[in-house]
């Protein structure tokens, strides 16, 4: 079985404990400006979305990169950087479409979720249950739980 | 230096110069930060007699070494100045995104200077530090500047800016950043109004340090895990926000009732943190860094009152809730939008509200001085109407915005207001709850809760349960208090997180990311050297043992109703002790041994 990171925006507060925590793993500073996490937040509606690396199939960032330092990494069930194969093109930044992957020059580095190498801190940190890290094929059973739960109370209403 | 940036700006808004100075460790390990060090600077370059609204006092913007960690909740920055609705040292502090950007620009505080002679912002984006021309964005309101000044320098910023209530000089404007969060009290907000200051736009891509980041961790964790295990910080907050207090004080009798006449609300759950759930909660929202989530992200779409944003919290739902005799929730609901979209302090603005439907009723004021409206208790759209008259400068409104012991004075009866030192006391009785009364009049910037929450223990059992009604024992719980919520302030952390942690978990976390050792000795120490010197500048400014009073309200008319009925504050039996305690003389002045013992 695979896990993967699921997002839930409803239940995220803006409270930024994710970056915080992404970058202090990885860097060991708080710099959450480079944390492979991002939250968007529109404060006047009181909505915040996390967003990272989708650690997709059939990645774009893998497909474009010419010398195979982006790859997948089937083991962890993500994608991977190999730092030794990097040019630095940063082809790989512009094929992402979620905005997942940076590079960095003044370290040398791509920035990009690693999934804290099957232990996310960003989950880890959450507050409000807004990360979690689960088995993919049950990534959306809360999902389907809510859904339920909404239901059969309209259903006792109604009956 | 780990925690602390070591650096921070001095700008002089008259002549337009910017300076980077180094904040020196020793300066650091005495004061902290934020509202410590401010005071600091304060008391060494501006003379506490100055004109609030004059170009000679200084407006400081100031973080503490925690901001920018993931210490849990630790994200509050202070503005500190002279403040101009009652004159005392004014420390105002907020949450959000402000502080920890401030950090991670590269600088622990902003001092800023003089007036600048034309509506101006601020740009700070890392090293780069611009005064930019604010004459488009002058007259806008919060959500409309935040706005503007993101889309003119970074969509990423934080925005830390005035509405047209700073612009005017309303006594009580706040400082907001994030549209909604505030620094709420003692007219800092007016100060920066005096300066042509709209705003400050703050982009940070740098970092803040901590010596031992895995040990950090554990730090954090262990603190974490003990609010979380709170019943307050833990569940209460998250689930109903601060409004959840609006029962709790009122099954005790101590939730002020139409300005202060009673205690007790019959009606108060309509506009408690249960109801604000049920009705208007989108859901709840974090500061910066925050793990407890008492934010309310709301929506009124009663289309009397509609609107969107943040809030109640307690305090602004029992100002324009039962303090005006009020239990619509949707008006108290939109009352706080007004007042955070033009930058108001929703405490001063909804008591001076309910002073003026106090002064009415008793016919002090009539129809002829408050524009035709008849201002009687329990009336919301009255309520309303006079919180958008202070907020746009119209007509009664212009009296209101001078809070309410200047407005009742006017009419010759300063006694209708209910104040400490001419600022609003907020959501507890000091008739049923003893200690809360004493920490109102000995607060440094008049009346005030969050300067010593002597309720924590009084009403809420934390972390150990004492009786509201008695005086024994209090000036030292008071003392504590004060001086623990001083450090905490200076720190950077949010007091909430009080709901779980001590004075000894907060050194810690201090340690962990200073890497310096500070034990719980110090930490408390540091506490009351700035409640101290807090003391000195107010001294200085005029002030005295004369003004360490409660309103005579409190002390002789007694609650009608409910089940503190009958009860009267008993601050004579508790203030010699508290200046006796504090190391004080008897006229309120710190001794020099007392002064000594604390490196002032």
């Amino acid at each position: 079985m695979s896990k993967m990171l699921m997002i839930y925006p409803d239940r995220c507060t803006g409270c930024q404990n994710c970056t915080l925590a992404c970058s202090v793993f990885h860097d060991g500073e708080f710099r959450p400006h480079t944390s492979r996490i991002q939250v968007t937040t529109w404060e006047s509606e009181g909505f915040s979305m996390p967003t990272t690396c989708q650690q997709c199939e059939d990645a774009p960032c893998v497909a474009v990169c010419p010398t195979g330092a982006m790859h997948d990494d089937l083991t962890m069930n993500r994608v991977a950087w190999d730092e030794v194969k990097c040019i630095g093109c940063r082809m790989c930044t512009l094929a992402c479409p979620f905005g997942a992957v940076v590079f960095e020059t003044g370290r040398r580095r791509i920035i990009k979720c690693d999934l804290c190498d099957g232990k996310p801190e960003c989950v880890t940190f959450c507050p409000a249950k807004a990360l979690d890290y689960v088995e993919e094929t049950d990534s959306a059973r809360d999902r389907k739980k809510a859904v339920a739960v909404e239901f059969k109370k309209t259903f006792e209403e109604v009956k | 230096m780990y925690g602390w940036i070591g650096r921070y700006l001095r700008i002089d808004l008259g002549s337009g110069t910017v300076r980077k100075e180094v904040l020196t460790p020793d300066l650091a390990r005495k004061y902290l930060g934020g509202r410590g060090l401010g005071t600091h600077f304060m008391m060494t370059e501006v003379d506490p007699k100055v004109d609030p609204l004059s170009p000679q006092n200084k407006l400081i913007f100031a973080a503490g070494p925690l901001c920018g960690t993931n210490a849990p909740s630790a994200s509050h920055y202070d503005v500190i100045s002279k403040g101009p609705l009652n004159g005392t040292i004014a420390a105002s502090s907020s949450g959000g995104l402000f502080g920890p950007m401030l950090k991670y620009a590269g600088y622990d505080m902003i001092i800023l200077e003089g007036k600048s002679a034309k509506p101006v912002y601020l740009w700070i984006c890392d090293d780069v530090v611009e005064i930019r021309d604010a004459a488009e964005i002058w007259g806008k309101t919060v959500p409309e500047t935040t706005e503007a000044i993101r889309s003119a320098t970074d969509e990423e910023a934080s925005v830390a800016c005035i509405g047209p209530a700073g612009e005017r000089l309303v006594l009580f404007a706040n400082v907001m950043n994030e549209c909604g969060r505030a620094a709420g009290r003692s007219g800092v907000g007016a100060v920066m109004g005096s300066k042509n200051l709209k705003a400050i736009s703050v982009r940070g891509t740098g970092a803040v340090r901590v010596p031992d980041p895995k040990a950090f961790r554990e730090a954090v964790v262990k603190a974490s895990a003990k609010i979380k295990a709170n019943s307050v910080g833990g569940k209460g907050l998250k689930n109903y926000g601060t409004d959840v207090l609006v029962n709790i004080l009122n099954e005790l009798g101590g939730l002020p009732t139409r300005n202060f006449l009673d205690g007790y609300f019959p009606t108060a759950d309509k506009v408690g943190g249960e109801s604000l759930a049920k009705q208007l909660l989108i859901r709840p929202r974090g500061c910066y860094a925050c793990i407890i989530s008492c934010g309310r992200a709301t929506k009124v779409t009663n289309p009397k009152f509609a609107g969107q944003g943040e809030g109640p919290e307690y305090e602004t739902a029992w100002a324009f809730g039962p303090d005006c005799g009020i239990d619509d929730l949707d008006a108290v609901t939109k009352a706080n939008y007004i007042c955070n979209d033009y930058g108001m302090d929703t405490i001063t603005m909804g008591s001076s509200v309910a002073c003026a439907m106090n002064l009415f009723e008793n016919g002090v004021i009539t129809t002829k001085d408050t524009d035709g409206i008849a201002l009687n208790f329990g009336d919301a759209e009255a309520m309303v109407e006079l919180v958008r008259k202070t907020a746009e400068g119209e007509g009664f409104g212009k009296k209101l915005a001078l809070g309410s012991y200047r407005m009742a004075e006017s009419y010759g009866h300063p006694e209708y207001s209910m104040t400490c030192k001419k600022q609003e006391m907020p959501a507890y009785d000091p008739r049923a709850i003893q200690g809360i009364g004493l920490n109102f009049a000995t607060g440094n910037r008049g009346g005030c809760h969050v300067r010593g929450y002597t309720i924590s223990p009084e009403v809420l059992g934390q972390p150990v349960k004492l009786d509201p009604r008695v005086t024994e024992g209090k000036p030292a719980l008071d003392i504590t208090f004060q001086d623990l919520t001083a450090a905490l302030d200076s720190s950077g952390m949010c007091l909430f997180t009080t709901f779980g942690l001590g004075a000894e978990d907060l050194a810690e976390l201090l340690s962990a990311a200073t890497g310096l050792n500070i034990t719980t000795e110090e930490f408390m120490k540091i506490g009351a050297r700035i409640w101290n010197l807090e003391r000195l500048f107010n001294l200085k400014a005029g002030l005295s043992a004369l003004d360490d009073k409660l309103p005579e309200r409190l002390t002789k008319e007694p609650i009608l109703t409910g089940p503190s009925k009958g009860l009267v504050n008993r601050i004579d039996e508790m203030l010699p002790e508290y200046y006796k305690l504090r190391g004080w003389d008897s006229a309120g002045i710190p001794t020099k041994n007392t002064l000594a013992d604390l490196g002032l």
